[in-house]
C-alpha cells in the first residue's frame, strides 16, 4: 500500500476514455440499470401472480407461495443469488442438452435479471397482497355484481384500487433492486460495484473509485425520489389526505 | 423504507405457523412429499464432508450472531440520538443525520463495506500516528471494518425508522409529562423513549431480521463468518450445492429462532386493548 496521498485527488483517473476509468465505470453502471429495471419488471410480474394466488388461489397453491415468500425473506439476497445463479444456468443448460442443443453459455445479464427478479418477486407479493387487502371489499363485489369476468374485475378495479396502496412499497422495492444489482458483484457479473472495485484495485486509489460509484448509486436514488413523489401524487389524486 | 416495506421483506413473527394448522388433508400430503423431497436430498446428494467441518461451522455461527447482536447493539445506540435530532434538533444538526440517513440509505452496503475496509485500510497505513497507536493491532485485521460498516448502516435505517416513532408519540402525552414537572431529560427517560421504542418495535425486529440477512456481505472482506466457512467448504470439496443448500438452511433456521425470540418478547409487553 504505497500510494502517495497526492493520487487521491488524481481526477484524470476518472477521465471517460482508456487510461481513465470513467467509460468503464459508467458501462458498469448501466449494466446495474438494466438488471435492476429487468430484474425489478420480472419481480413485478411475479408478485402480481403470487399476489393473486396467495389470495384467491386454492389451498396448495397458497400454501407454495407461502414456501416462496418465506424462503426468500428468511435467507440473505447473498446466499439466494449464488444459488439462483449456479442452479437457474445449470438448470437451462441440462434442459437444453436434454432437447439435444447442447450447453450454451447463459449471459449474465439475463442470469442477474432472473435472480433478481426472483428475490423482487418474493418481496413484491406481500407488499402487493397488503395492498389487494387494502382495496375496500365493497368495490370488488361492485364489479362483480356487474358481471364482470374475473380478469375484467383484476384489469377495471383491483389493479388500479390497489395502486394508491403498493406505491409506497413498491418505490422502495425499486430502490431495494437498484442496491442489490452490487451483489451480483459476488458471481462476478461486471456492474458497477465490481467494476469499480476492478478500477481501484488497479490504479489503488480505492477512496477516489469507491467514492464515484457511491455518486452515481446516490444519483440514481435522488433522481428515482423525485419520479416516486411524481407518481405518488398521481395516483393518490382524489385521496383524501391522512394523518 | 416504511415499516410494509419491512414486513415484505423480512419475516415477521405473524408468519409463524400456527400448530393446529398442521393438520389440514392437503397439509399433510405436501408435508410428505416434502419428506420424499429432502430424503432424495439427503440420500442422493454427498453429504460424507460434513463432519469433517462441523466445529468451523459452529465457530463461522458464531461469528455470525457476534456480528448480528454487536451491530445491532450499537447500531441502535446511533440510532436513538439519530432519530431524535431529526424530530427537536437544531437546524443543522437536523440536516445532517438527514442528509446521513440518505447517503448511507442511497448505497448499497457492499459498496459501503468495500469503501470501508480498501479505502480507509489503505489509506490508514500512510499515517504513523495511526500505525503507533493502540489500535492498529485492530485496524489491520478486517473484522472492525465489518463492525462499521454494518453498525453505520443499520443506524441509518433505523435513524429513519426511530425518526417516524418520535414524531409519532402523541404531543399530549409529552404535555402531561411537562406539566407533571419532569426535567426534559425524565420526560425523555420516562416517556417519549418508551412510548417511541413500543411503536418502533415491530419495525425494529423487523429490520434485525433484514440486519441477519446483510451479515454474509462480511465474507467478501475475508471475516471468517457462517458464509465464508461454506465458500471454503465449496472450494476444497468443489461441491455447489450441497454446501450452498446447507447454508441457505442454517439462516432460515436462525432467522425463524429470531422471529421466535421476538414473538416470545411482545406478547410479554402489555398492550392496551386488542
Amino acid at each position: 500500500m504505497a500510494a502517495d496521498p497526492g493520487s487521491l485527488v488524481n481526477w484524470s483517473l476518472l477521465a471517460l476514455s482508456p487510461p481513465g476509468w470513467g467509460g468503464a465505470l459508467l458501462r458498469g453502471f448501466v449494466n446495474s440499470l438494466q438488471i435492476a429495471v429487468g430484474g425489478y419488471s420480472l419481480g413485478l410480474v411475479l408478485g402480481i401472480g403470487g399476489a393473486f394466488g396467495k389470495l384467491y388461489g386454492g389451498p396448495i397453491l397458497r400454501d407454495l407461495m407461502e414456501c416462496y415468500t418465506t424462503i426468500v425473506r428468511a435467507v440473505p439476497e447473498l446466499v439466494l443469488i449464488l444459488l439462483l445463479y449456479y442452479a437457474g444456468t445449470d438448470a437451462i443448460n441440462q434442459l437444453l442438452t436434454l432437447v439435444g442443443f447442447g450447453s450454451i453459455d447463459i449471459n449474465g445479464l439475463v442470469a442477474g435479471i432472473f435472480v433478481i427478479g426472483v428475490v423482487q418477486g418474493a418481496y413484491s407479493t406481500e407488499v402487493l397482497r397488503g395492498a389487494i387487502k387494502a382495496v375496500p371489499a365493497g368495490q370488488i363485489e361492485a364489479a362483480r355484481a356487474y358481471g364482470m369476468s374475473p380478469t375484467k374485475v383484476i384489469t377495471r378495479v383491483t389493479l388500479p384500487a390497489m395502486l394508491p396502496y403498493a406505491i409506497p412499497g413498491l418505490s422502495n422495492l425499486w430502490l431495494i433492486a437498484t442496491k442489490d444489482t452490487a451483489l451480483l458483484a459476488v458471481v462476478g457479473f461486471s456492474e458497477l460495484t465490481l467494476v469499480t472495485r476492478q478500477a481501484a484495485g488497479t490504479t489503488k486509489s480505492y477512496l477516489l473509485f469507491f467514492l464515484a460509484a457511491g455518486v452515481l448509486y446516490l444519483a440514481l436514488t435522488l433522481v428515482s425520489n423525485v419520479f416516486i413523489k411524481m407518481i405518488e401524487r398521481h395516483a393518490r389524486r382524489g385521496f383524501v389526505e391522512q394523518s | 423504507m416504511t415499516d410494509t416495506t419491512t414486513h415484505a421483506m423480512a419475516l415477521t413473527p405473524e408468519d409463524l405457523p400456527k400448530a393446529g394448522s398442521f393438520f389440514k388433508p392437503h397439509r399433510i400430503f405436501l408435508m410428505l412429499l416434502f419428506a420424499t423431497l429432502v430424503f432424495c436430498v439427503a440420500w442422493f446428494m454427498r453429504w460424507d464432508w460434513l463432519p469433517r467441518y462441523l466445529p468451523r461451522l459452529g465457530s463461522g455461527i458464531l461469528v455470525s450472531l457476534a456480528m448480528l447482536f454487536s451491530t445491532a447493539g450499537l447500531g441502535f445506540l446511533l440510532a436513538v440520538p439519530l432519530g431524535l435530532v431529526q424530530v427537536t434538533g437544531p437546524w443543522p444538526l437536523k440536516w445532517a443525520a438527514n442528509w446521513f440517513c440518505t447517503i448511507i440509505r442511497g448505497t448499497p452496503l457492499l459498496l459501503q463495506l468495500w469503501l470501508l475496509y480498501y479505502g480507509l485500510g489503505s489509506l490508514f497505513p500512510q499515517f504513523p500516528a495511526i500505525r503507533q497507536s493502540f489500535l492498529w493491532p485492530y485496524l489491520r485485521e478486517s473484522w472492525p471494518y465489518g463492525v462499521a460498516a454494518l453498525t453505520i448502516s443499520f443506524a441509518a435505517y433505523e435513524g429513519e425508522v426511530m425518526r417516524g416513532a418520535f414524531a409519532g408519540v402523541p404531543a399530549g402525552e409529552l404535555e402531561a409529562g411537562r406539566a407533571y414537572g419532569m426535567s426534559r431529560w425524565t420526560l425523555f427517560r420516562r416517556i417519549w423513549l418508551p412510548r417511541a421504542l413500543h411503536r418502533a418495535l415491530p419495525t425494529l425486529n423487523g429490520e434485525t431480521v433484514l440486519q441477519l440477512k446483510s451479515t454474509p456481505l462480511v465474507a467478501t472482506i475475508t471475516v471468517v463468518d457462517l458464509y465464508a466457512v461454506i465458500s471454503k467448504v465449496r472450494q476444497e470439496t468443489f461441491l455447489t450445492y450441497e454446501p450452498l443448500m446447507l447454508l441457505a438452511l442454517i439462516y432460515m433456521g436462525l432467522t425463524g429462532l429470531l422471529v421466535f425470540a421476538f414473538k416470545y418478547f411482545e406478547n410479554r409487553i402489555p398492550t392496551r386493548g386488542a
